[in-house]
């Protein structure tokens, strides 16, 4: 008898359509019903780090921003370390490091309050520059696309990054850097995501 | 053995980025090919969710936003069934959620303005953490079907929209669970961005008798798999070595 291997198929995506607001942030979307929504708070009232904000747009290839977006954020805390039992180190109480935001319905503008994550140590020993993966979905998007934001003031880890390193176009690295400026006193960091042309984002199959 | 990275997503099984048929995905689907990872510390992590963050109430559609004693319109039924990875494994404790159109096909969104009227005791909108064994359920009604612009005479077949985060950041997943012998299945062109017939099956929840509710609520089955990952009996040589 032929030997079988037995393996499933990972379930197909489908866009998550006009009104994933409803689903993943009533609240955004105008009406209550959860006790609590998730993902509102990244990194909670204890994160050690410096305090942050990363906010951008993502534009069409009309060169229109996109004002049915859903984007979820997933970092590890200042120490690198991922709040997840198979990251070894411990980060503070109430430090998840997963974030959800809708874009704005009349600007496409979104943003996130969260602390700069450190570099994290991969279990080869690879050090990877901090960063914060990106997961954006949205009517017209069949598969979530993944990409990452990287820090501008971070040149030297950057540098040394090996994913960033594997974007053979140097140019193309540079839609990953997000962008500093300070507003009241606090970092703000601008990554606008580009969907096509020639400054188009990059996004990782992962 | 410990686990190690996750299997290679199947790219042709899942649609593509650009599917003219479906109009939005013109303009939204990149252009340049993806760059491909081996997944990461970062990409195996990813969000753990626990009884704290939810309410058992919130799995329940039927009274989750009705008024007390008061119940929405439309077919009552379960959706149930299993969280499984690529290796057939349950995924245990991983957050689901769910939203949908009332059963007169309107969704309770601002930007929804179809001529169904909104249920005043459906919100339209569950969630769930998988159990030990990796099942979940819902209780809601079953979604109307409803048009939208993209041809002019384009209507969705009845469908739950569906968010999974399985335990891993790479393995986060959005579907629409569909329902077994609707005739708009074979119309639809974002279900058609699907290359695979064999790949939509899966997405089509099956009529499930023995878990109905005899003379209360009607049953269907869907389970849905996440991407598995790799057994690491031997270590990667580093590169260069
Ligand atoms: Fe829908």
């Amino acid at each position: 008898m032929r030997q079988e291997l037995n393996y499933l198929k990972e379930t197909p995506s489908q866009t998550a359509g006009p009104y994933v607001h409803i689903g993943l942030a009533p609240g955004a979307a105008g009406f209550d019903i959860y006790r609590q929504e998730l993902g509102w708070d990244i990194a909670g009232p204890n994160a050690r780090g410096e305090r942050i904000r990363v906010e951008g747009c993502v534009i069409d290839g009309m060169g229109s921003p996109i004002k049915d977006v859903l984007l979820e954020a997933w970092q590890a805390n200042a120490d690198g370390i991922y709040a997840h039992p198979e990251h070894e180190g411990e980060v503070e109480e109430g430090f998840r490091g997963w974030g959800r935001v809708i874009t704005d319905f009349d600007t496409g503008e979104w943003g996130f309050d969260t602390v700069k994550p450190g570099p994290v140590t991969e279990r080869d020993g690879k050090v990877i520059a901090p960063h914060i993966s990106l997961w954006i979905v949205a009517r017209g998007i069949n598969v979530g696309l993944q990409t990452r934001v990287y820090f501008e003031d971070e040149t030297e880890a950057n540098a040394a990054d090996s994913v960033l390193n594997l974007i053979e176009w140097e140019q193309r690295r540079q839609t990953l850097i997000a962008r500093k400026s300070e507003r009241d006193g606090k970092p703000v960091y601008r990554f606008d995501i580009k969907l096509q042309g020639q400054d188009e984002t990059v996004f990782f199959d992962i | 053995m410990k686990p190690g990275p996750l299997y290679q997503r199947d790219r042709e099984w899942h649609p593509p980025a650009l599917t003219p048929d479906y109009k939005t995905s013109v303009s939204r689907s990149p252009q340049y090919s993806m760059i491909s990872l081996e997944t990461g510390i970062g990409e195996i992590t990813g969000p753990v969710f626990g009884h704290n963050d939810i309410d058992p109430i919130d799995k329940d559609l039927l009274s989750n936003y009705a008024k007390s004693g008061e119940s929405p319109i439309g077919e009552r039924i379960i959706l149930h069934g299993r969280v499984l990875d690529e290796n057939a494994r349950p995924v245990p404790n991983t957050l689901v959620e769910i939203w949908q159109a009332n059963a007169g096909g309107r969704y309770r969104h601002k930007k929804d303005t179809y001529i169904a009227p909104i249920d005043p005791n459906f919100g339209g909108c569950g969630r769930t953490l998988s159990d030990e064994n990796g099942y979940y359920h819902f209780r809601t009604v079953k979604p109307g079907a409803y048009p939208w612009r993209n041809w002019i005479n384009n209507w969705r077949p009845a469908h739950i929209h569906m968010s999974i985060f399985g335990t891993a950041f790479a393995q986060r997943l959005i579907t629409q669970c569909y329902f077994e012998g609707d005739p708009l299945i074979d119309k639809c062109p974002i279900l058609k961005s699907i290359p695979d017939p064999q790949a939509i099956e899966q997405l089509i929840a099956r009529l499930d008798l023995n878990a109905t509710i005899p003379l209360d609520t009607i049953a269907y089955k869907f389970d849905i798999v996440v991407r598995g990952r790799r057994s690491t009996m031997f270590e990667n040589r580093p590169e260069g070595n």
